[in-house]
């Protein structure tokens, strides 16, 4: 047991430690100051609600009880959370994504507080990059909360945590162009709702033509060419790539690539909106 | 300091602001009258760069709010119309956020916001949650925010909207302190609110601007703006409605009230002759041996002359 708490330690919460620390620090010293307001608002604004606390203990007890029930963690008896473990996470945030992400612009429009900060002298940028930035700390909680799995594993067997923790990297960076298309279709409705069907409408589709059987009818409609450049847009063939272990620049290019794009889109559409 | 040259605004088809123009300079305040759907919020959103103009620009203490938009922007105070407010923060916190974000140096921050809490009288509320105050301290909290960084430039959407009689005068002489050193733009459809705290107003009606001066400028250019009442004894009724028609200086008299030996009468003078015609009024009362019991000057009155002004909207709509 100690040995699997030391494990744990070293190869999960110490990198997400570090990683937290790089990017307070980044906030703190790097950050415009307007970016920092509205992100210390946002996270205020996160954990005064429930909603935060809500989506993290669903994702758990889902993530944990669909893999031990019906992933077969146990029964498996390999030390490989693949198959009954990651290949589920991107499921789960294609729903709670979405809702931890609606409210960032839309509760700005029902609210009207968006004439208020867009008269204020910061720019469009700073306050989608700060609200982005809160609920995407709200998104790691849940992720870094997962760690008994990796205790668990570690005390079973023999895993390999360097492939456990790119695990945990792909379904973050799935979970955070999630929430970037949210923060999309936040900006373009007031009511939270419409915002949340619309971003999981989409979060499927994405997700969903990276699927055997979508690509092999893309192959069969339109030849070899439609169904690469199909599967090269969809995520789950870069969320495979990286969950195998294998950092591979073209797949972190286009999920950051992804990512700004949807937070450049919410831009343009907050201007749109206005005039 | 404020200077909006030629501004318009379409949505669509539709024509919202139409080619307005004003300069409000430092120790002005402003009022903007107009009936509803005017285009008051939409002309004050387009100077505090909330919204695109169509056409024109706006420029703040020299700095335009499309070229060089965070300076403008860092000079002006708002107030939205409908106040709006974080309601997930307390009082306090929520004006702690709106200096920061008003990029007030981390040092002053406590002192500014003291002085706003101060200011719109919120230091009973600051540790309240915002969704539990009442409409009165919601609005007094948003006009907190706009004077959070002692702006030079204030635009205030309908400030006294929903607060009771004193909290109305409390803002109203708020607004008359502050716009000593400041440059004010406030907007409202109260008329008294004008005559209490404005050095200046402007009418706008379907867009445009159907008048603009100081509010005795206004009151003159109402139909009784000078008109006389008077109450005279001696004669039957009609016969001194006759003498006083008579008159040079009158155009119009209007009966309203008589009896069988005096009548009440309201005298609407001749171009220019306002001035002269009490004097007329009185000699002829001297001449034809009449008593009078009542002789009062109208300054003509605001309300007036703004249903003359915009009526032009209703009478359409009711052809």
């Amino acid at each position: 047991m100690a040995e699997a708490i030391w494990m744990t330690i070293l190869h999960f919460i110490l990198p997400l430690v570090v990683v937290a620390g790089i990017f307070t620090a980044l906030m703190m010293y790097v950050a415009p100051r307007e970016v920092r307001t509205i992100f210390k608002r946002e996270i205020r604004s996160f954990f005064t609600s429930p909603i935060a606390y809500v989506c993290v203990v669903i994702f758990l007890l889902i993530s944990n009880g669909i893999s031990f029930w019906f992933g077969g963690v146990l029964e498996r008896g390999e030390a490989d959370l693949m198959l009954s473990y990651f290949q589920y996470l991107p499921w789960y945030f294609i729903i709670l994504a979405p809702i931890v992400g609606m409210r960032l612009w839309s509760e700005e429009q029902r609210l009207g507080t968006m004439e208020l900060i867009l008269t204020m002298p910061i720019a469009p940028w700073q306050a989608i990059l700060g609200k982005y930035l809160a609920a995407s700390v709200v998104l790691f909680t849940m992720l870094a909360l997962s760690f008994p799995i990796v205790l668990t594993m570690n005390y079973l067997g023999d895993p390999d945590n360097g492939v456990i923790l790119s695990g945990f990297v792909a379904s973050y960076l799935v979970s955070l162009t999630f929430l970037a298309i949210t923060s999309v279709f936040s900006a373009i409705t007031r009511s939270q709702i419409v915002s949340v069907l619309i971003s999981v409408v989409l979060c499927l589709f994405f997700w969903l033509i990276g699927l055997e059987p979508v690509i092999s009818t893309a192959v069969n409609l339109g030849g070899s060419i439609i169904g690469e450049l199909t599967e090269s847009i969809s995520m789950l063939s870069h969320f495979n790539e990286l969950a195998k272990g294998i950092l591979g620049t073209r797949d972190l290019i286009y999920f950051f690539t992804f990512i700004a794009f949807c937070l450049f889109s919410t831009s343009v559409v907050l201007k749109l909106k206005r005039s | 300091m404020i200077e909006v040259r030629n501004l318009s605004k379409h949505f669509g088809p539709k024509v919202a602001v139409n080619n307005v123009s004003f300069t409000v300079k430092k120790g002005e305040v402003l009022g903007f009258l107009g009936p509803n759907g005017a285009g008051k919020s939409t002309t004050m959103r387009m100077i505090t760069g909330f919204l695109p103009a169509t056409q024109g620009d706006v420029s703040i203490d020299g700095s335009d709010i499309v070229d060089d938009e965070l300076g403008a922007k860092a000079k002006i105070g708002y107030l939205p119309e409908s106040a709006p407010l974080y309601t997930d923060m307390t009082v306090e916190t929520f004006l702690r956020f709106a200096a920061e974000m008003r990029q007030i140096p981390t040092a002053e921050l406590k002192n500014a916001v003291e002085k706003a809490l101060e200011t719109c009288f919120l230091q009973p509320v600051r540790h309240q949650s915002i969704d539990t105050l009442s409409k009165g301290y919601r609005h007094r909290t948003c006009l907190a925010q706009a004077i959070i960084h002692d702006p030079e430039v204030l635009i205030l959407d309908e400030p006294t909207d929903g607060l009771d009689p004193n909290q109305k005068h409390e803002v109203r002489s708020l607004i008359k302190r502050m716009g000593q050193e400041k440059a004010i733009i406030f907007s409202t459809h109260i008329l008294e609110e004008v005559e209490a705290s404005c050095t200046r107003a402007i009418i706008i009606d379907q867009g445009k601007v159907v008048a603009d001066g100081t509010p005795e400028e206004l009151k003159a250019k109402s139909e009784r703006a000078g008109s006389l009442v008077v109450k005279a004894k001696g004669l039957a009724a009609s016969g001194i409605r006759q003498e006083l028609e008579k008159l040079s200086e009158s155009r119009k008299v209007e009966t309203l009230e008589s009896g069988d030996d005096w009548v009440r009468v309201r005298i609407l003078p001749n171009k220019g002759k306002a001035k002269s015609l009490p004097e007329a009024v009185f000699k002829l009362a001297v001449e034809k041996n009449l008593v009078l019991e009542e002789l009062a000057q109208e300054e003509g009155r605001l309300d007036d002359v703004f249903r003359q002004i915009t009526q032009s909207d209703t009478t359409l709509a009711a052809a």
